[in-house]
């Protein structure tokens, strides 16, 4: 029971970093804020991984590896397209 | 869990962080990207090294395939950024439902311990915003990708936001019945039914939705995304899950109020308001003239300018115009005008999707200009040029209570002492509404495909002897 407040505090704490930081972020990088924000929240896939690697019944382990598929695609493309998008922005 | 799996836990959400608040400045972002890539890799190694895992082939199989297909993602056209922003909105939330479902049938098997009502209610919330934001966000795709089968136009029936509704409260309260008895033999029964009313209410949700919504759409898609990644952290007590995906959900609600504020309208509006269906433009009881100019006229009036600004529509994108757009910027540039793209938030089809467009065609960044910087320039301006924005510069949305666009804030090309506005047909655009823009007295028309009306343009200053 403790442990879920914990889970909640880190939750709403998160949050307000999230909003303050995001905020700031030029809005001339809001297309490439978002396929940034696409990969990280891609950290799906640590739970994914866990669920395809473990000792459980094959049926679960291919949820796991289905959903391990759509997170890695998601981290490769969103970081990739990001840096490609970032790229193009010149001062002059 | 393991000192290391903490430990890699707190590195990766700092780098997080710094990811995002390096994005702050186009000098500094690509250092984000980077420090991205550095938190996930250790999250990865982290949790692979982990004792309990003990099969590595499948793991392996799935990085592959991830790696296969999303490099060929990443290498999209940027005009086709929308639907890749949306196609990976899906991905996220299939990958949340998936563990989500995984996780019941796990704890089902392994007993009646595991179901602790906060858990369940998690799971239940993990499910739902999964599922839903995967078939929404594919329904996103399919109507930014101009797929055949699925309609571009808001389509709408009577009663249609009760069906909706109703859909999601079958799924909720199904969801309720189970976290209250998740060991009752019904209940394993009936679980699927909630990943099915999850995935229709999806598809439901996006039919009535249209395309100058679509920013708006896209990002709150972003925030259930988040938000089914920060369940699944719940569900899986992991707090890199939580902060990895309040941060993602965070932006998403950020960007939607923008878009929202963009648009003067709210959230309940957007996804239940059917934009763009509703409103014919009215037969207009005094049918004022549209004045239309040459190219060569266009040209010298360009050339005598001291400021031009340039304001760009998704029609531009359409159009594929953004390359003769940047030419033009640099013909006049040479000659001592001051060229600025003035760019309204809700121009394209999702947040920040005209700067990028600009940015590819070599358009440098100090040359881009948002609505509220640009505005109170807007009356030094001696051209104002719209190259397919219809709704973001029409007056009517100052003046006309009864608009549908009444409100919203626009960019004031009207303001400008000249205004040339470069448009395919004489149509209304998106909203259907009629834009008293094109009919005022210092405003001329350039009609015809916004690529070739700047290619002829351009032409005009490189070939004659303008000077």
């Amino acid at each position: 029971m403790v442990d879920y407040w914990s889970m909640a505090f880190v939750f709403v704490l998160a949050t307000f970093i999230g909003l303050g930081v995001i905020r700031r972020v030029s809005r001339l990088l809001h297309t490439p804020l978002m396929s940034l924000t696409n990969a990280i929240s891609a950290i799906a896939v640590v739970g994914s991984l866990a669920v395809t690697g473990s000792d459980y019944p094959k049926g679960i382990r291919l949820l796991g590896a289905v959903a391990l598929f759509a997170s890695m695609t998601n981290i490769v493309s969103g970081f990739l397209i990001t840096d490609r998008m970032l790229k193009m922005f010149k001062k002059e | 869990m393991s000192h290391i799996t903490q430990l890699a836990a707190i590195i990766a959400t700092v780098s997080f962080i710094l990811a995002l608040h390096w994005m702050n400045d186009p000098k500094t972002a690509r250092r984000g990207v980077y420090a991205g890539v550095v938190g996930m890799t250790i999250a990865i190694l982290a949790t692979w090294i982990q004792p309990e895992i003990v099969h590595h082939g499948w793991i392996v199989i799935a990085i592959a395939a991830g790696f296969l297909v999303g490099v060929p993602l990443s290498r999209v056209p940027l005009t086709a950024v929308p639907q890749r922003t949306a196609l990976s909105h899906a991905f996220g939330g299939l990958a949340a439902g998936l563990v989500g479902v995984a996780e019941y049938y796990l704890w089902l098997r392994e007993g009646p311990e595991h179901f602790t009502t906060f858990r369940m209610t998690a799971l239940v919330a993990e499910i739902i915003l999964g599922f839903l934001t995967f078939t929404g966000s594919l329904m996103a795709t399919g109507k930014l990708q101009e797929v055949k089968w699925i309609p571009q136009r808001p389509v709408t029936y009577p009663g249609q936001n009760l069906v909706n509704l109703g859909v999601l409260a079958g799924a909720v309260v199904l969801g309720g019945l189970i976290v209250a008895h998740p060991t009752a033999a019904w209940a394993a029964t009936w679980f699927p039914g909630i990943v099915v009313l999850a995935l229709l209410f999806g598809v439901l949700l996006i039919i009535p939705i249209g395309g100058a919504d679509m920013p708006t759409v896209i990002s709150i898609l972003n925030a259930y995304a988040g938000l089914s990644a920060v369940a699944m952290g719940f569900v899986l007590d992991n707090r890199l899950l939580v902060t990895a995906g309040a941060l993602d959900g965070s932006s998403g609600l950020i960007l939607s109020i923008i878009m929202c504020r963009a648009m003067n309208r709210s959230f309940a509006n957007v996804l239940f308001g059917a934009f763009g269906a509703a409103p014919k433009a009215q037969a207009a009881g005094e049918q004022k003239e549209w004045k239309q100019e040459s190219v060569e006229g266009a040209a010298q009036i360009l050339e005598q300018a001291r400021m031009v600004v340039i304001i760009p529509g998704y029609g531009m994108a359409v159009a594929q115009a953004q390359h003769k757009a940047q030419e033009l910027y640099e013909q006049l540039t040479r000659r001592g005008v001051m060229v600025k793209f003035a760019i309204h938030p809700v121009a394209g089809r999702m947040p920040g999707h005209m700067n990028v467009l600009l940015a590819e065609a070599n358009v440098p960044y100090s040359a881009l200009a948002e609505m509220d910087e640009i505005n109170p320039e807007m009356p030094q301006a001696d051209v104002a040029l719209v190259v397919g924005a219809n709704d973001v510069v029409n007056p009517a949305a100052r003046t006309a209570k009864g608009s549908p666009i009444y409100g919203m804030p626009i960019i004031d090309a009207d303001k400008a002492r000249t205004v040339l506005a470069i448009k395919r047909s004489k149509n209304p655009g998106f909203a259907g509404i009629d834009n008293e823009l094109y009919t005022k007295d210092n405003t001329w028309m350039l009609f015809g495909d916004a690529k070739s009306v700047l290619g002829d343009l351009v032409k005009q200053f490189s070939t004659s002897g303008l000077h």
